[in-house]
């Protein structure tokens, strides 16, 4: 009874410590005392160790709700060991010096396709923490997001990670950081963030290095909406980081870019857990709800302000991404068009570079045109919708924008290989090209540019950073990249290959629309746009392709690629043999509904294009160029 | 209760495409085996049967001793109205154990020929040759046992139409009372399974299956053996009792390591692993590894892909006497869109699958599972 009672006091004095209601003085004090930083890292160098790492050490989180990637809360980053969203979380750490410090980490995704969440976060900081692996030293993703802190005046702080493994040269990859991003080297942090080593070093880093936010607490409020979720409960929930001014429940909010307004219900912040607060005022990184119903009326890089005293300027908000890969996403069962609308409404509430659009195809019948900043976020979005949302989907083949020159001196852009304008009336079509950088161990130098050339790659430089490691650099059509590149690419090299790409603009290719024809049919949701020389090739490993994957119908199906009128590949699907014949397994009755069942599902799962029956896989299987 | 099945998960040698529950015999506790199925024997509520089937496994792998042992318990404990039915390997049938099968009252044998060409018969990994069919059946001819099955297999890796002309011939040589001839299907946990995953075995495609059943159904109509189910050929009086039970959606008895069984609404399945399943007999005197119960639903949709299996199909005054209702009314839609199809005959009493049905049967049985 006793202990249960001093529990209840601490428990008590947490909460009262948030509810205290502030003046501006005390405000300004706070203010001196907040961190706010994000992790920046390549893929699998251990950022979300080391978030793991640092919540502990700051005794934020107790030890029974540790798990693994803490800050990663969906299942699918979990399942991939990847950060696809970002997630905020406010931490008290005490430092040498004597003081309480409050910290705001904001986590970051790794991987090229999330540079946008990237930047998004780093807006809401003042310092990052540039992790690097003490084995494999800074690669392409790293270098990407340094610019990105640096466009965003972030201080740098570098932490060598992975210091215990055995293949481990702090020493090399701190000259690397020193000698390519000019940081240095003396400042760099040795850490094991697997094994707790140099946390605590890294925390001490923190509050020196990191400026505490700028901002006036007087001023009119000024939020930065970074992110936003949708709770079916509460409305919209944003996090947010206060620029300037405070905002606390009951207050009337506006939202600058729409202008309207919204009473707000609780603000707060994770912990990781969500923690409702008195208020958040200047430096703060939190969440606002408002009982926002419309997941359009809180843009994340929108600001916040009071309804009744509003600030004069928003703030800048961010540079819109623009979505570089496009694909049809329909729903196999038409009735779920609406569900699908839905998804898509409560997905780019926080995620603004998605974009979608009706569309119509013959063959799928009602659907969007959808725009992704790659391939794993197509991916992404489309387990998520598979997932969360509960509607299975076909999605085309991935397509770039080409930019098309008609005779008539008009120029159309076309983001579906189906919509393609008669070739008569084509002059000519530009692709969108990207400068890749390949960092390589120099073995793979051979494997990497045979790659390049097969995806019609331009070779640009190449540059040795070491006595090791090779940079090259190439200028690729985009629409060979967003496909199975970086998958190629990593079993080219084993795995060995770091990977980035900008865009660097359109140039003009010879293209031509391939058509698939099934049964004698065009389906336009097949169609893709191929370079002339690769169509013939292209064409034969398609057909042949969709003959092991569309399974045997009732009748003979022709699969044919055409080019205009003209056939240039041409197999069959020949007609269904037999699917029952199978034993009664003495007796085991359960096995042969369960065979039957399984089969059932598979078909739900097709899709019926005209009176052929096509699996999910197809639509994707035209852009694969594997033979297998 | 109509059936009962006893399984003897014993060989001599492990066929490459087997996935039923079995062990090589050599070194394994055979006597607490029979030990363990006769407790379970011995605790089944229904003694008199219309059909008892002993398969395996190869229940002709147990030594005359012990075969001696179990027939004479069932023959005490049970008894059996129509059909008593032992698998048995051609070169397993000793006239010493086909007397004694016959003693105690065996009146049918399923004999695993599976091909008469052996190069295939190595592939497979039988134990038996192409003079061993002769002699057995000579065997089972001299001592009476003339009412036998002849099991063959096609689709076999390496083999042609001519195989399927050879095994046809000699159909029609030899005369037997019954045929069920099965297309090799390649299950998980096999030799096949494996080698054709490695790519070191290759099986004919569909097309060429399925032109093989064609012509084992024409070649066996010519030679006098109607079709009454999907696999299986015979005249009326010697079609598969047992098997029907099954097809007809009817109760049966599983007994034996992995055996499977229908009581009531309820499925069940016995403990696989022969150690396991003795153990379990002595200890717990129960070797029910897993029951499911049955909904009406999915009874109905049973009844459904398991008669439609049958030349006959699905009798509609059997359907309506079962489950209160007419076939016509609860499967309204499945039905219009199958004759639609014309993947299934309606003359008004059967519902039954036609030809082209017939090759498609999943894709019309998988129509009635309202379920999924």
């Amino acid at each position: 009874m006793k202990i249960i009672m001093i529990i209840g006091i601490i428990l008590t004095f947490e909460c009262i410590e948030s509810w205290v209601l502030m003046n501006d003085n005390e405000r300004i004090a706070r203010q001196e005392k907040i961190r706010n930083f994000s992790i920046i890292a390549h893929i699998d160098h251990g950022k979300s160790t080391l978030a793991d790492r640092i919540l502990e050490n700051t005794k934020s989180v107790a030890d029974r709700e540790m798990k693994t990637q803490l800050l990663d809360s969906m299942d699918l980053e979990r399942e991939r060991g990847i950060t696809i969203k970002l997630n905020a979380v406010q931490l008290k750490y005490t430092a040498k010096d004597g003081e309480d410090y409050i910290f705001h980490l904001i986590d970051t995704p790794g991987h090229v396709d999330f540079t946008y969440e990237v930047s998004r976060s780093l807006a809401a900081c003042e310092g990052a923490v540039l992790v690097v692996d003490a084995a494999q030293g800074i690669e392409a993703q790293t270098l990407a997001n340094v610019y990105l802190a640096l466009d965003n005046d972030l201080e740098l702080m570098p932490v060598i990670n992975k210091i215990d493994l055995p293949a481990a040269d702090p020493e090399r990859v701190a000259q690397e950081v020193e000698d390519i991003i000019g940081l240095d080297k003396d400042d760099a942090v040795l850490a094991s963030a697997k094994s707790n080593i140099g946390i605590e070093d890294i925390l001490e880093t923190i509050v020196d290095m990191v400026p505490p936010p700028d901002g006036d607490v007087s001023a009119p409020l000024k939020a930065l909406i970074f992110d936003s979720m949708y709770d079916p409960y509460r409305g919209v929930i944003s996090s947010i980081r206060i620029v300037d001014g405070v905002v606390k429940p009951g207050d009337k909010i506006q939202m600058m870019a729409t202008g309207k307004t919204f009473e707000v219900a609780e603000v707060g912040i994770n912990t990781p857990k969500p923690m409702p607060v008195k208020e958040l005022s200047v430096g703060d990184v939190g969440y606002i709800v408002a009982a926002i119903k419309n997941v359009g009326d809180s843009r994340v890089g929108d600001t916040i302000t009071h309804a009744d005293n509003p600030a004069a300027e928003p703030l800048e908000g961010y540079k819109t991404m623009n979505p570089m890969v496009f694909c049809g996403m329909y729903p196999i069962d038409s009735n779920q068009y609406n569900d699908l609308r839905e998804a898509f409404e409560k997905l780019e509430l926080n995620d603004s570079s998605l974009q979608y659009e009706p569309e119509t195809s013959q063959a799928l019948g009602f659907g969007f045109r959808t725009g992704f900043l790659g391939l794993l976020h197509m991916e992404i979005i489309q387990e998520r919708i598979e997932r969360e949302f509960g509607i299975d989907l076909i999605a085309t083949a991935p397509s770039v924008i080409y930019e098309v020159s008609m005779t008539d001196g008009s120029i159309v852009s076309v983001d579906n290989p189906a919509q393609m304008p008669d070739p008569q009336k084509i002059d000519r079509i530009e692709e969108p090209y990207v400068k890749a950088q390949i960092m390589v161990p120099n073995d793979y130098v051979g494997a990497v540019m045979e790659l390049c050339q097969k995806k019609r790659g331009n070779f640009i430089t190449m540059d040795y950073l070491d006595d090791i490691r090779v940079n090259i650099i190439y200028e690729i059509p985009l629409s060979e990249i967003v496909f199975d590149f970086f998958d190629q690419l990593k079993s080219n090299t084993k795995g060995y290959a770091s990977f980035d790409y900008e865009i660097i603009g359109y140039k003009e290719s010879n293209l031509v629309k391939m058509d698939i024809l099934l049964n004698n049919e065009k389906v336009d949701a097949l169609s893709i746009i191929v370079h002339r020389d690769f169509a013939y090739e292209r064409g034969k490993i398609i057909v042949e392709k969709l003959k092991k994957l569309i399974p045997r119908q009732q009748f003979e199906v022709p699969v044919q690629a055409a080019i205009g009128q003209k056939i240039i590949s041409r197999t069959n699907i020949k007609s269904m043999g037999k699917n029952v014949l199978s034993k009664c397994y003495g007796g085991d009755i359960s096995r042969k509904r369960k065979l039957l069942e399984k089969q059932k599902e598979g078909k739900k799962k097709m899709k019926s294009v005209g009176s052929v029956e096509i699996p999910q896989e197809a639509f994707l299987s035209v852009l694969k160029m594997d033979e297998d | 209760m109509k059936s009962l099945y006893i399984h003897i998960p014993f060989c001599n040698r492990i066929c490459t495409y087997c996935d039923f529950t079995k062990v090589l015999i050599k070194n394994q506790p055979v006597d607490e085996y029979i030990d363990a199925l006769i407790m379970e024997l011995e605790s089944l509520e229904h003694k008199n049967f219309e059909t008892i089937y002993v398969g395996g496994g190869t229940p002709t792998a147990l030594s005359p001793k012990q075969l001696e042992r179990l027939l004479s318990f069932i023959a005490e404990r049970f008894t059996v109205s129509t059909e008593y039915t032992f698998e048995a390997n051609p070169d397993e049938v000793t006239t010493e154990k086909l007397d004694l099968l016959k003693n105690y009252g065996v009146n049918r044998v399923s004999l695993g020929v599976q091909s008469f060409n052996d190069e295939i018969l190595k592939v497979l990994n039988r134990s038996h040759n192409f003079d061993d069919i002769f002699k057995s059946i000579n065997h089972l001819e001299k001592i009476g046992l003339t009412n036998y099955s002849m099991d063959l297999m096609y689709n076999l890796p390496g083999e042609t139409m001519n195989d399927i002309e050879t095994s046809l011939k000699y159909v029609e040589q030899l005369k037997p009372k019954h045929i069920s001839w099965y297309s090799l299907i390649i299950e998980p946990h096999t030799v096949f399974y494996n080698q054709i995953k490695k790519g070191a075995l290759k099986i004919a495609d569909d097309n060429v299956e399925a032109e093989k059943y064609e012509r084992v159904m024409e070649g066996l109509g010519e030679l006098g053996y109607p079709q009454y189910e999907i696999s299986n050929f015979a005249t009326s009086e010697f079609e598969s009792a047992h098997n029907k039970t099954y097809w007809l959606n009817e109760h049966y008895y599983g007994t034996g390591a992995g055996a499977h069984g229908y009581v009531g609404n309820q499925r069940y399945y016995n403990i696989k692993p022969v150690p396991h399943y003795i153990k379990s007999m002595n200890e717990n005197n129960t070797v029910v590894k897993e029951t499911i119960s049955l909904t009406e639903v999915e009874q109905i949709e049973e009844e459904m892909f398991l008669g439609l299996r049958m030349t006959e199909g699905v009798l509609k005054e059997r359907f309506k006497d079962r489950y209160g209702m007419s076939i016509d009314e609860y499967y309204k839609d499945e039905l219009n869109y199958l004759k639609d199809k014309k993947w299934i005959r309606d003359d008004g009493i059967n519902v039954s699958l036609t030809e082209g049905g017939r090759m498609v049967g999943n894709e019309v049985f998988m129509s009635f599972l309202k379920s999924t």
